[in-house]
């Protein structure tokens, strides 16, 4: 408890100033897998350049939510989503919106680490080459070894970027995936659950890199740990069985919610 | 209540119990494990020995084939018999028959008799060329015409000996079994044997048995595979061109991007379907579509190769489709999570996963199209074909054999030589099927190595 209460104060801290305009704005958005209704009625807004947790028992609709931002639920045949949902003030479930281009502007780092079977530089170049961002092999090594280094891997594997990623251990694979999704430079970063397979160091090497991420992007986390949501995001938002219960400034969440559900989760009464 | 007197059973079920004691539960768990290793080691021992006995039969059978027996003689290319003019002019040659020919033979047989010595009694020239193949004046025919300027020398030719002689060595033929045989005396045997002791005849490797043409039913001994080797090759090549882009073009369709609904699910089970239909519907359809409606011609590969593509087509589709489908999601979203297009995440990082799975599918396709007989029979390949297919693309069109039917025509013929010829080929065909899957593992090994 104790400990808790320091990470707090910590986060109060770090705290971001307020935003004005949000990065992303959701109204109104529902889910369905099949007959399942998944999200019900979400409405949110994420602000730019800070760190937004979802978090809430298993099953309760925020992966799935997560998923609507970058349209990754396309790829599920049975997947219905309605509503609004706009990055920048652009609807980006717009007929005329390319789902592709669209992930090209909000990368997504997954549960578990999926390097490709490639080498290092291969995983890292693999975005930057298909979006045509280096016209050069010398620009796509800068890419490469930039994205490393904000990934915080680069020290770690400079000498051997020419070695298999999955040869790497499960938390500096994982870091590869976050430097895979920054070599593109998009604006928002979707994690879900990124830290869930791994140990405590890698989380907390993971960790500070979402930290050092956040002057640069925006960074939603789904996390099933309320200490790391407390650690590392500004803004939490509570979902419960399709509903976004509450959302806030994650030191307000955490000592003083205002729904009673937040409350019993936050306190381990169920979940 | 009842809680508390059924915790109250309960605890006194669970008696501590010694671990070194066995309890009769725990005994009879092992008692059928062991009975079920015992049964599977039972189905394991009847497989191998079944399979050492198919080896063995066949072994037995059919590597005697691999060696044959000649008679060399020095052969006198008489100018007056082979070429009456004296112009060595191809056409004129060419018009001699092997009935010049014979008579060059049984001389040379003569005279290399009178000069070693050898005579026996009941054996006269007459019988004594008996011991040499029918087929021979043809070879020696083919050769001066192949090559004119040799008429009016004297060659050393090895000629094929006759079937039966052929057989005496190899233990088919017993001076018992000549007697009562029409083509063969135990005279002629014993003149056979006094020949090898002079050495005059011999048995060696027979490199004509891969690379001949099929023999008529008196002529066994000349009898090789030479089209049917030409003919298979020829068809796995169609098969492997058409039916590799098409299967696995098909599947990354049906797996990756078709919607799900009742027609695609109507194909997918049609695909499974057809992988079970048999074989020799696939050479009637290719009968009444390839030959009859398209006016392809009879007995060519081009036509047996679009049957077996017809066939191999479900086996491919339905071994590349379970190795897409073993790739996991995870790969799909990564690539998907940084931009990449459907098609690029498809051909860039699934497809290269599944490629192992989809070369071994292929390759096993192939190998059981090889060893296919019923449809080519249907499509006209069982002909008696002699002359060799061109060179590919023509040679798809020429009349040809494949091996398998080659063997069912063989093992059809009465000479009890041709037994030992199918066996042969059978030998051949499973080398070819050995290398095939063999190529299959080695390439499975190579491409999973890449992580």
């Amino acid at each position: 408890m104790n400990n808790m209460s320091a990470t707090i104060t910590t986060t109060i801290s770090t705290k971001a100033p307020a935003m004005n305009q949000p990065k992303i704005s959701a109204r109104g958005v529902q889910v369905h897998y099949g007959d399942k209704h998944a999200l019900k009625d979400v409405s949110i807004e994420i602000h730019p350049r800070s760190v937004t947790a979802f978090i809430g028992p298993s099953g309760c609709g925020k992966s799935t939510f997560l998923r609507c931002l970058n349209r990754m639920n396309d790829t599920i045949d049975i997947c219905r989503v309605a509503g609004h949902i706009a990055i920048d003030g652009e609807d980006i479930y717009d007929p005329k919106v390319d789902p592709v281009q669209l992930r090209a502007k909000v990368g997504m780092v997954f549960q578990k680490p999926n390097p490709f079977p490639k080498t290092i530089y291969e995983n890292v170049a693999y975005g930057p080459r298909i979006h045509g961002l280096a016209a050069k092999k010398a620009d796509l090594d800068d890419i490469v070894a930039s994205a490393l280094q904000r990934a915080g891997l680069w020290n770690e594997v400079k000498d051997r970027l020419h070695a298999p990623g999955t040869g790497l251990s499960g938390g500096q694979q994982q870091r590869l995936c976050i430097a895979r999704a920054v070599a593109v430079s998009p604006e928002v970063i979707l994690m879900d659950e990124p830290c869930s397979a791994l140990d405590p160091i890698a989380t907390a090497k993971v960790e500070e890199l979402i930290h050092e991420l956040r002057e640069n992007f925006t960074i939603v986390i789904v996390t099933h740990s309320m200490q790391q949501a407390a650690r590392v995001s500004q803004r939490t938002a509570m979902f419960h069985l399709g509903n976004l219960v509450e959302v806030d400034d994650t030191d307000k969440i955490f000592t003083n919610p205002d729904d009673q559900r937040t409350q019993d989760y936050i306190m381990g009464r169920f979940g | 209540m009842t809680d508390v007197s059924v915790v109250a059973e309960r605890g006194k079920v669970s008696q501590p119990k010694s671990i070194l004691a066995i309890d009769a539960r725990t005994r009879r768990r092992h008692a059928a494990e062991a009975r079920f290793r015992l049964m599977g080691k039972i189905a394991v021992a009847i497989s191998i020995l079944a399979l050492v006995g198919l080896l063995a039969s066949i072994l037995t059978n059919g590597l005697t084939s691999f060696r044959q027996t000649y008679v060399t003689l020095d052969i006198y290319l008489d100018p007056a018999k082979l070429d009456k003019q004296g112009n060595r002019d191809p056409e004129a040659i060419a018009k001699i028959t092997t009935f010049a020919y014979a008579p060059l033979i049984q001389k040379a047989l003569t005279d290399a008799m009178a000069a070693k010595g050898i005579a026996v009694e009941g054996v006269n020239a007459k019988r004594a060329v008996e011991l040499i193949s029918k087929e021979a004046p043809a070879t020696l025919r083919q050769y001066v015409i192949s090559d004119p300027a040799v008429i009016g020398e004297t060659i050393s030719f090895d000629l094929l000996a006759s079937g039966r002689i052929d057989g005496y060595y190899k233990g088919r033929v017993t001076k018992e079994s000549a007697q009562l045989d029409r083509n063969i005396s135990p005279e002629q045997l014993l003149l056979a044997d006094e020949l090898k002791q002079a050495g005059l005849l011999a048995t060696r490797f027979n490199w004509d048995f891969f690379t001949a043409p099929d023999a008529s039913d008196t002529r066994p001994e000349a009898a090789g595979l030479g089209v049917a080797v030409l003919g298979s090759a020829y068809m796995m090549l169609i098969v492997l061109v058409l039916s590799l882009p098409l299967g696995v073009a098909a599947s990354i369709y049906l797996e990756e991007f078709a919607p799900q609904n009742r027609f695609t699910d109507l194909i997918e089970v049609n695909i499974a379907n057809l992988a079970a239909v048999p074989s020799i519907v696939f050479g009637i359809l290719g009968l009444a579509v390839f030959i009859n409606f398209a006016g392809l011609p009879q007995s060519a590969p081009v036509v047996g190769g679009l049957v077996l593509t017809l066939m191999t087509l479900p086996t491919i589709i339905i071994a590349t489709r379970a190795a897409l489908k073993a790739v996991p999601r995870s790969i799909r979203d990564a690539a998907l999570g940084v931009g990449a297009s459907k098609m690029q995440s498809v051909f860039h990082h699934v497809l290269p996963l599944a490629m192992p799975g989809i070369l071994t599918g292929t390759i096993i396709g192939l190998a059981h199209a090889l060893g296919e007989t019923a449809p080519l029979l249907l499509i006209g390949m069982v002909a008696f074909v002699r002359d060799y297919p061109a060179g590919p693309p023509e040679g798809f069109f020429d009349p040809a054999s494949a091996l398998p039917v080659q063997v069912y025509s063989w093992t059809q013929r009465g000479d009890p030589a041709f037994v030992e010829r199918a066996s042969g080929a059978i030998i051949v065909l499973l080398v070819f099927l050995v290398a095939m899957n063999l190529t299959a593992i080695i390439l499975r090994r190579r491409f999973e190595r890449r992580w």
